[in-house]
């Protein structure tokens, strides 16, 4: 392999793609987590809560979807940072894709939720359970199956979300695979390559939704 | 009237809107009796069932449950709404079988009778097990145990729904309609079993436009028309002796099925 070839400048600049790619996987793993408890919950009391706990949750899911992904990310960094509030750039993009995520969750867990049939809450009220068991072992696990599908593609789109990051610094797999192309110009083969790796991630978590949807395919009516 | 009645409803009312569709009614079920209500789609009939276990709160006359007021306590004069807990608590004396089954499509249908065995009554899972096997079987569905509702026929999942209910050992069984949804083919299979439990001592209160089924395992039966009881008496007064008007052309409706054409 010669200099100025794909394969050597690829080989060259391995380890700054790779602690890329994993910076790309980690930062989309924490949001996902982050959004899929944080989203439960507040669709939990988008669904059931109290009034006023439910205008304050909807509030919250309207403001994060009408707000661009990267104000927000932005906001975060460097607008809690006016406040004194410091956060790592890695930290600040994993909380502000999180948080966005989270408002997408919690209306497909309403959605979810709602599409149960009201026969299920009857029934679980029937034989006497209580309100937190007939959501943890009646509605959740009905309403879960429901939003897969839904919830694999915010994780897709977490995932390509990741990608704003480098706005703020983070050098995860797009910043690093721009910053090997400053050294060796091969602009087209290592966006190619960026490309290829991102539809990688996103396939198998595609393919991994799609394994739990079959996994719960008793589920059906 | 040392002991009070199992269930006690006296002038009950309840409104949905502008719609008044309960406009007091008064029923009685004896420990041990089967007392079926029939009447005409919107007569009430489903409604009442609905208030007896707070899936619909009345809002007016009283229901009381081995002489508890359902719902609410009293301080003084004031009612007292219950909280979640205690309603959850109230609900678990009684079981309810729905007309659409409502079983719980996740689970088998062990787990189905299982779930009220160890979440509400706190059994043990080898207790709740045995108590749930032994009342699949005498629904007819000991082999059917590990089966999820979309594997069974609409009648099995009613007997599966059965078996739920009465496994919790209820002071009071209510059936909505509950072969109103099957194939007429699978309707004699429920019957039977709810035939069996009538037999068995079992309290029963159940809404059933199955006629017949009514005549043969009821004590008592309540005609409902607009949201009253506008007859009630023993099956052989109610079918062989009516005097209220609607309910002769009510029953008008089934006299082929008596043999009186």
């Amino acid at each position: 392999m010669a200099p100025g070839t794909f394969l050597f400048e690829a080989w060259q600049a391995r380890q700054s793609l790779l602690s890329g790619l994993g910076v790309t996987m980690l930062s989309s793993a924490l949001s996902i987590v982050m959004a899929t408890v944080l989203g439960i919950a507040m669709g939990v009391v988008l669904t059931f809560g109290w009034w006023w706990l439910r205008l304050l949750a909807r509030l919250y899911v309207d403001v994060m979807r009408g707000l661009p992904l990267l104000v927000l990310i932005l906001f975060t960094y460097y607008g809690l940072a006016l406040f004194g509030i410091n956060v790592p750039a890695f930290w600040a993009g994993v909380i502000a894709l999180g948080a966005f995520a989270t408002a997408h969750v919690a209306e497909n867990f309403r959605g979810a939720v709602q599409s149960v049939p009201a026969g299920q809450m009857e029934a679980a009220k029937a034989i006497g359970l209580t309100f937190g068991k007939r959501l943890t072992h009646v509605i959740l696990p009905q309403a879960v199956r429901r939003m897969l599908p839904p919830w694999v593609n915010t994780a897709l789109e977490i995932v390509k979300g990741t990608t704003l990051l480098s706005i703020i610094g983070v050098v995860e797999l797009l910043l690093s695979a721009q910053q090997a192309m400053a050294r060796n110009y091969m602009i087209i083969d290592f966006y190619l390559l960026t490309a290829a790796l991102y539809v990688a991630i996103n396939f198998t978590l595609a393919q991994l939704g799609a394994t739990l949807e079959r996994r719960y395919s008793y589920l059906r009516y | 009237m040392n002991e009070p009645a199992l269930l006690q409803a006296r002038e009950v009312r309840k409104t949905f809107g502008q719609i008044e569709v309960l406009k007091g009614i008064d029923l009685t079920v004896q420990q041990g009796q089967v007392v079926s209500l029939i009447g005409a789609s919107g007569s009430g009939k489903t409604t009442f069932l609905r208030c007896i276990n707070l899936l619909e709160e009345h809002d007016g006359g009283e229901i009381l449950l081995d002489g508890d007021p359902v719902g609410y306590t009293l301080s003084g004069t004031r009612r007292k709404r219950l909280s979640e807990t205690k309603i959850s608590a109230q609900r678990a004396r009684l079981g309810m079988v729905f007309q659409q089954f409502n079983l719980f499509p996740h689970l088998s249908a062990i787990d189905n009778v299982m779930l009220g065995l160890t979440k509400v009554q706190g059994k043990g899972h080898s207790e709740a097990k045995d108590i749930a096997q032994h009342w699949l079987g005498r629904v007819g569905l000991a082999e059917r145990a590990g089966h999820y509702p979309y594997q069974l026929s609409g009648g099995q999942q009613q007997r599966v729904a059965i078996a739920r209910a009465v496994a919790m050992q209820p002071r009071l069984l209510l059936f909505d309609e509950v072969t109103s949804a099957l194939d007429p083919e699978l309707v004699a299979e429920v019957l039977g079993v709810m035939q069996g439990l009538a037999e068995s001592g079992i309290t029963m209160l159940l809404v059933s436009h199955e006629m017949m089924f009514v005549r043969d395992v009821s004590n008592h039966v309540v005609f409902l028309d607009q949201g009253k009881v506008a007859e009630a008496g023993p099956p052989s007064e109610i079918f062989g002796n009516p005097q209220n008007d609607r309910l002769k052309s009510f029953l008008g409706r089934f006299h082929g099925l008596f043999g009186r054409g």
